[in-house]
């Protein structure tokens, strides 16, 4: 069976997508590995039109709902390989399965940056954690470190800070890259300890937690700094693994460059969300949906060789 | 759901003549709220063969420590009373279909 469309990626791009696709009536099937995509990990949603407060998976699992209302039809696995035949995308699942298209959309959005350290994978769930809501729990009067210099970063250690005994700062460069706002709360929290123009080199364990870590340069005095825990937050990458042999078009950044109507270079693809450079750096929920929509609506005149969409 | 706490798990898990699959999660875990009813799909697909249930890692401090659990959500796979596998973080329902063949 070919499918008219094949929507990757469940957060709210590729489901605003598949919302509009059914209301199109084009058979199409939504394949993701992580439903919701990146909003479960917001506490807290404040600038989604129509919900003064949410937390980011219950917006999710409400568009997950209304998907599944108007029939589409959610596969919760990986997308391993794409290959090109002619006029059809063959599509290779973590399963093993092999599925059809016509069209393709992209919504991949970005995934979490790993540091690629020796250990952090070692020790992830057991001291290293890319979650500082999640698991600031675990931490309670523990000495913790956090990665990175962005909003994300600091606002992190600012959440740890309210149960660690101390949080250290890592961060690469320096000054610090988050809003004013940020930098000022964390120099002034007498827990956050910032470590400026330093790189974190190896997670160092006693094989059953995290015990210390191993950074690029002396700290007074020592290379080693001893930790319980270890957050990253070194922002994300496109999720663009897929596309390298479909020969789309990325910008300067690894994005998937899309023209106004969310096409790519190469016809029958088209991206929508995180990973496609239609808003600049701008990524919010609400350009999401919004791209989402768009690239089922030139999904369905790409399919009618033009026609326009019904309302 | 099965709710596991610090007191049942013995009787629950640990004891449990067919494997148990365990959901470490917590309210304020954003993703730990997408895992739910993946694993509550796993239960009813696996009725009679598999037991589903959920441990609240605020409220069950002991059991989580003895398994040395320090992020959410974390999906653990025990088989006579022995963990045989553990995914943590995020996954796709095949993932954790794949603990259970383990």
């Amino acid at each position: 069976m070919i499918h008219d469309l094949i929507i990757i990626g469940a957060g709210p791009a590729g489901l605003t997508a598949s919302l509009y696709a059914s209301r199109y009536q084009i058979p199409h099937l939504l394949i993701g590995s992580q439903l919701g995509g990146a909003i479960v990990w917001a506490a807290m949603v404040e600038n989604y039109p129509g919900f003064e407060l949410i937390t980011g998976a219950d917006l999710a699992q409400k568009m997950i709902e209304q998907v599944k209302k108007f029939g589409a039809e959610i596969k919760n696995t990986s997308v391993l390989e794409i290959k090109q035949k002619e006029n059809i995308f063959e599509l290779k699942t973590e399963n093993d399965e092999i599925y059809e298209a016509k069209t393709l959309i992209f919504a991949t959005g970005t995934q979490r940056q790993k540091l690629n350290i020796p250990g952090e994978a070692e020790y992830l769930g057991r001291g290293v954690s890319y979650c500082a809501t999640c698991d600031a729990t675990f931490f309670k009067e523990k000495i913790v470190a956090v990665v990175g210099g962005s909003n994300a970063a600091v606002t992190s250690a600012l959440h740890l800070a309210a149960l660690a005994q101390k949080v250290y700062l890592i961060y690469r460069k320096k000054p610090l890259r988050a809003d004013p706002i940020w930098q000022e709360r964390a120099q002034k929290n007498s827990k956050v300890e910032i470590i400026y123009e330093t790189n974190v080199k190896e997670v160092l364990g006693d094989n059953q937690k995290v015990t210390s870590l191993k950074l690029d340069k002396v700290y007074q005095g020592n290379e080693q700094l001893k930790v319980d825990g270890l957050f990253i937050e070194i922002g994300g990458q496109p999720g663009t693994e897929l596309v390298k042999n479909l020969s789309v078009e990325l910008d300067g950044e690894g994005y998937i460059k899309v023209k106004p109507d969310m096409s790519t270079n190469t016809p029958g693809i088209f991206a929508a969300g995180d990973v496609a450079n239609a808003f600049g750096e701008f990524r919010q929920i609400v350009t999401a949906t919004s791209e989402g929509a768009l690239a089922a609506n030139s999904v369905y005149q790409f399919l009618k060789g033009g026609k326009k969409c019904p309302d | 759901m099965l709710v596991l706490t610090d007191k049942n798990f013995g009787d629950e898990v640990l004891n449990s003549k067919i494997p148990v699959l365990v959901d470490f999660w917590a309210p304020w875990c954003g993703p730990c709220q997408m895992v739910e009813p993946m694993i509550e799909e796993l239960a009813k697909e696996f009725n009679g063969k598999v037991k589903v249930g959920k441990l609240n890692v605020d409220e069950n401090p002991q059991v989580s420590v003895k398994y040395g659990v320090m992020s959410i959500p974390t999906v653990v796979f025990f088989k006579g009373g022995k963990e045989v596998a553990r995914q943590v973080g995020l996954e796709s329902k095949e993932t954790y279909l794949k603990l259970i063949s383990s």
